[in-house]
């Protein structure tokens, strides 16, 4: 019996090992998700002024979470792609979420009220919510707009960064979220699953 | 000796061969570019990463920094005074300063040539309108999320890549001046 004891004690601590030894493997050198990761829910105000949280869709079968602005010279020239983006691949069960998340009080032009007018002159067929407190984009590990976060229905991160190649629209020849989703879709990984663009700075409030 | 003792003394070893290469190369201070796409003015304006990726591997007594901005992006715009001010300091040091303009490319001459004229800039100005990305935001630094401005510094012993905006000419230039 003593043995016994003292093989479970073993294995406890070879567990509690491995567990101790996965944490420190899990934390990041860089704060935010990986491909791979889970995606936090959220729980946003929309420009209608309903909260949105991504349980809300009931039959999505991934979510295109964007973190875009109206100020962004980037952002604005990606502007009728997101929203054709959603047009084609929310019928299919992928919708975008845009999520503006600038502080207004450093970016007055992303105020709540600013986003209702530009969703509202802009026809925006998705929500776009505001991340007001900027809680949410730093759990996302968000660092410019444009900036995609590919969920899939489980909320696992399948694909992050660029809308497509090139900024340029006329220049575009691949769209890297469209090939996600096909990829998604065909039970395969996506490749690339990270393409890096340059975007504007997420503006938080300064702390010097 | 024991195993990692070799590995050790090995690694340094061929650390001190790498360094003495480096350091044995001819220099070349003002980096020899291909032929620009076109120029506007003094601005040599590229369209292929590929053409200007030396700028960014330079082996001379030379220390470069190069600031990647756009006039499109405000924060760029705050901090471009403090390279301004950079070099009227550092004027007859070794330091090359080059601003690299990341603007669309069809706004170069309705922003970034007015830009540049009105606010009568006198550090070298580059345009790169290779709006490929992803296949050159890992060269100039792993750590680059995209998100401008960045400045990378460096010279033939080191490098340093500062990924956000600076908060004041002083923090630009203690940087600068430990390369220095």
């Amino acid at each position: 019996m003593k043995k016994v004891l003292g093989i479970v004690a073993l294995m406890a601590l070879a567990v509690a090992i491995w567990v101790a030894a996965v944490d420190v493997n899990n934390t990041p050198d860089m704060p935010g998700l990986k491909v791979g990761d889970t995606a936090p829910d959220f729980k946003l105000k929309n420009v209608d002024g309903k909260m949105v949280s991504l349980k809300d869709y009931n039959d999505a079968k991934g979510y295109i979470v964007i973190f875009t602005c109206n100020t962004c010279p980037v952002a604005k020239a990606y502007e009728n792609r997101i929203i054709e983006l959603h047009n084609k691949t929310a019928p299919k069960g992928y919708p975008v979420v845009a999520i503006q998340p600038n502080d207004p009080s450093v970016q007055p032009g992303d105020s709540f009220e600013a986003m209702q007018a530009r969703a509202k002159a802009e026809s925006y067929p998705f929500a776009y919510l505001f991340d007001d407190g900027q809680k949410i984009y730093p759990q996302y590990g968000a660092s410019r707009t444009p900036e995609v976060y590919l969920l899939d229905k489980n909320l696992k991160l399948r694909y992050t960064g660029a809308i497509d190649d090139n900024q340029n629209s006329s220049a575009v020849t691949v769209n890297y979220v469209e090939k996600a989703i096909a990829a998604i879709e065909a039970g395969k990984e996506p490749d690339p699953s990270l393409v890096k663009a340059v975007g504007c700075g997420i503006k938080a409030k300064k702390n010097y | 000796m024991n195993r990692i003792g070799k590995l050790l003394f090995l690694s340094i070893l061929s650390n001190l061969m790498l360094y003495g290469c480096v350091s044995a190369q001819d220099e070349n201070k003002s980096p020899a570019l291909p032929a620009p796409a076109k120029m506007l003015g003094n601005i040599a304006v590229y369209d292929e990463f590929d053409n200007i990726e030396p700028i960014f591997h330079q082996q001379s007594d030379t220390t470069y920094v190069i600031n990647f901005w756009a006039t499109w992006c405000k924060p760029c715009v705050e901090e471009l005074p403090y390279f301004e001010q950079l070099y009227e300091a550092l004027k007859g040091q070794k330091v090359k300063i080059i601003l690299l303009s990341l603007d669309f490319p069809r706004q170069l001459e309705s922003k970034l040539v007015p830009f540049v004229q009105e606010n009568r800039l006198k550090s070298e100005v580059i345009a790169l309108t290779d709006g490929q990305f992803s296949v050159w935001i890992d060269k100039i630094s792993p750590e680059w999320t995209g998100a401008i401005p960045v400045t990378m510094i460096y010279n033939a012993q080191k490098r340093h890549f500062y990924g956000e905006q600076f908060a004041s000419y002083e923090d630009l230039e203690k940087l600068v001046k430990a390369f220095l």
